[in-house]
């Protein structure tokens, strides 16, 4: 059963937005997350930033349709907030590109089939530089876990095999744990003797 | 406790390896770490090439990062695992003035009401307003003796680190996660790194846990912990009460931690004793011998170490836009040529954004706006010290203050205790319990371009209210700078 989308090759102008550390509120404010859906969010990723700067590439016509976002280093720290991957997802992304992630987020965005991609820091910064026209053709490949430069020159990235596997299949956690009922049941059941705590009566 | 070796594996599967049981203390085997043991005593299955399917024993809920889950898993048709291992309550978008239960905003409203029905329906416990036990999720679980050592905590939130204080391996998830561990009571994951933090020596007076973490935050940067789940040891943590240690881990994730924790000991056992969901009489010696298994032992070792030397450590305020841009109190905010260039660059937007300079020392720096609450410090004892300092003193008229209670319990201490009085006495707003005005995403916000004093744990552009700044700082300088209009060490009122 496929509920994610798989993650196929993307080819697309690449957006740059050379900040370290951007946390998740930046990504998408609090102010944003009081839906009940996953949907909606897109409208105001990276509300603030685009807001206060009317050069900020999301506000740039010529960004359009651009689905691969190139940042610096410890991307997506701060929050839990999978809102923040949804706000990405829903403006459009496919792909991020960048030195770091920060761990939740790297695992949130492996559940919504947004592809992060971690690329050595001299080739972000020289992405980062050459983005900035909106005329800079990136295409990432995570068959192959490679990013194609519009001069031709191929990266390999490193990734994870069974998430790489998850991730083209559409497969999310579910279904593979729950193949697992029968290991999980006989670790509850040997785990009980030493069970201290129950929510039952809160 | 030993852990499950997989009796069997999907066709695709590598080859599996037989774990052996966590030794509880050296007797010859590899010495392990506290991460390492309650690692292994919850890993249910161990396929090479694979993640770990992972035991959880116990996820909190709020309303915030719960609804899309609970969608996932009826959408699928799967019933909740096991609600004996769930607790839900509301605090994020809740309003903390006092007719709570009448939510203005339509979708905060909708938000609430759905994770109450969703709770009914899935038959899981919820601490609803007025229950004597709503309040901040991280405050809740502690004060109920649902938290306990050894066990393996989630949350849709990063926060959840505070649990370590307990000696449990606690860490925020997104909302997908959330929902495997509804449908399974597990996880896939991928074993942390481990890092010991020691904290040596003893805080001077005016000087708090909350420096303590700033301070180490500050030392290794938001990101200096990635990958890593840290153990805080040292004389200076055994010293500290359960309330700052849970203040401790709370901001681990601060410097990317994936968590916190701090072993069991007396202290963490005397807490929990007699607590609602703690072990009953007869389980009591049984469960501490089982809890002080966890313990490092002597040895273990550490993928990395780092250590903080309290004994000079000053009052810390933020200056910036995340937790690391910190300086002590007289200290100067650095110079920006001596940053590196990517930290210059965060530096120089984070100034313009707190309107700050370089060299420029806080000391002296108006606020407009004093918080005291959230998830790092709204316990009893942050409000006590507050109101100590309040006690007898207004709070400057140029200032708004805010004291939130982290929980009903917490709220209604304080009032038996009369430091409810103390702050109202003082010109202070004490409201009701939530997460409020630490990421507003209620009606307690900052104004633009306003200034706010904080004990809570993030800084970010933003964070407290469209163009809001924010200086993190201890419940103390909280306080002292409520009092004197400016940003304040507490040193002369304690």
């Amino acid at each position: 059963m496929s509920l994610i989308p798989k993650v196929t090759t993307v080819t697309s102008k690449a957006m740059p937005v050379p900040m370290k550390d951007v946390d998740t509120d930046l990504i998408i404010p609090a102010q944003f997350l009081t839906s009940i859906s996953k949907d909606g969010y897109g409208a105001n990723v990276f509300r603030r930033l685009r807001d206060n700067d009317p050069n900020f590439p999301i506000n740039r016509k010529e960004f359009d349709g651009a689905s691969i976002l190139v940042t610096d280093s410890n991307f997506g720290c701060g929050s839990s907030r999978e809102h923040a991957v949804w706000a990405l997802t829903g403006a459009g992304f496919k792909v991020v590109i960048a030195k770091s992630f920060s761990d939740i987020f790297y695992n949130n965005s492996a559940k919504n089939a947004l592809l992060l991609v971690v690329l050595e820091d001299k080739v972000v910064d020289e992405i980062l530089q050459s983005a900035k026209n909106a005329d800079y053709e990136v295409t990432v490949d995570l068959e192959s876990q490679t990013v194609v430069l519009p001069d031709g020159r191929s990266y390999k990235f490193e990734y994870d095999q069974f998430r790489k596997h998850c991730m083209l299949n559409g497969l999310d956690d579910i279904e593979y744990i729950r193949s697992h009922t029968a290991d999980i049941q006989e670790f509850r059941n040997r785990q009980e003797k030493q069970r201290y705590m129950s929510t039952r009566g809160a | 406790m030993s852990a499950a070796a997989t009796k069997k594996a999907p066709e695709k599967a590598g080859k599996k390896s037989v774990e052996t049981a966590p030794e509880s203390s050296g007797s010859g085997a590899t010495a392990k770490n506290i991460v390492q043991k309650i690692w292994d005593a919850h890993v249910v299955t161990r396929i090479e090439g694979h993640p770990n399917v992972f035991a959880i024993d116990l996820m909190l809920l709020h309303e915030v990062t719960s609804a899309q889950a609970f969608q996932l898993i009826e959408t699928r048709g799967i019933q909740v695992f096991d609600p004996t291992r769930l607790l839900a309550t509301i605090d994020h978008s809740t309003p903390t003035r006092q007719n709570r239960w009448e939510i203005y905003d339509e979708a905060a409203r909708t938000q609430v009401e759905t994770l109450r029905s969703n709770c009914k329906k899935h038959n899981i416990p919820f601490l609803d307003f007025d229950s004597g036990k709503q309040g901040i999720v991280h405050v809740v679980g502690p004060e109920l003796g649902v938290t306990q050592p050894g066990m393996t905590i989630v949350c849709g939130d990063s926060h959840t680190s505070t649990h370590g204080a307990f000696g449990a391996l606690a860490f925020g998830v997104g909302t997908s996660e959330v929902a495997h561990v509804m449908a399974t009571g597990c996880l896939l994951q991928k074993q942390p790194q481990s890092m010991k933090v020691e904290f040596k020596g003893r805080f001077r007076r005016g000087v708090y846990a909350k420096d303590a973490i700033l301070k180490l935050i500050g030392e290794i940067g938001v990101g200096g912990a990635n990958g890593h789940v840290i153990e805080y040891v040292g004389e200076a943590v055994r010293a500290m009460s359960m309330e700052e240690r849970m203040t401790v881990c709370n901001m681990s994730i601060e410097c990317g931690a994936r968590a916190g924790l701090i072993a069991p000991d007396e202290t963490t056992f005397n807490y929990l004793k007699g607590r609602a969901h703690a072990p009953c009489a007869e389980k009591w010696d049984e469960a501490v011998e089982y809890w002080k298994s966890f313990a490092s032992d002597e040895n273990a070792k550490y993928d990395k170490s780092v250590v903080i030397d309290l004994d000079k450590l000053e009052p810390i305020v933020t200056w910036g836009t995340n937790p690391a841009q910190s300086v002590s109190l007289g200290e100067r905010i650095p110079k920006l040529e001596t940053m590196a260039a990517n930290d210059k660059a965060v530096a120089v937007r984070a100034l313009e954004y707190t309107k700050l300079k370089e060299q420029q020392v806080l000391e002296g720096t108006p606020v407009e706006w004093a918080f005291v609450g959230s998830c790092t410090n709204g316990r009893i004892e942050d409000l006590r010290i507050v109101a100590e300092i309040l006690k007898g003193r207004k709070v400057n008229p140029a200032v708004t203050m805010y004291v939130v209670p982290g929980s009903e319990a917490v709220m209604k201490r304080c009032q038996e205790e009369g430091l409810d009085e103390i702050f109202r006495a003082a010109g202070a707003d004490f409201r009701m319990p939530g997460c409020s005005m630490c990421l507003a995403m209620n009606d307690d916000q900052v104004p633009p371009g306003k200034r706010c004093i904080s004990s809570s744990n993030r800084n970010f552009v933003g964070r407290q209210g469209p163009d809001s700044i924010t200086h993190l700082a201890s419940p103390a300088t909280v306080a002292a700078s409520a009092i004197a209009g400016c940003i304040t060490s507490p040193a002369q009122y304690v």
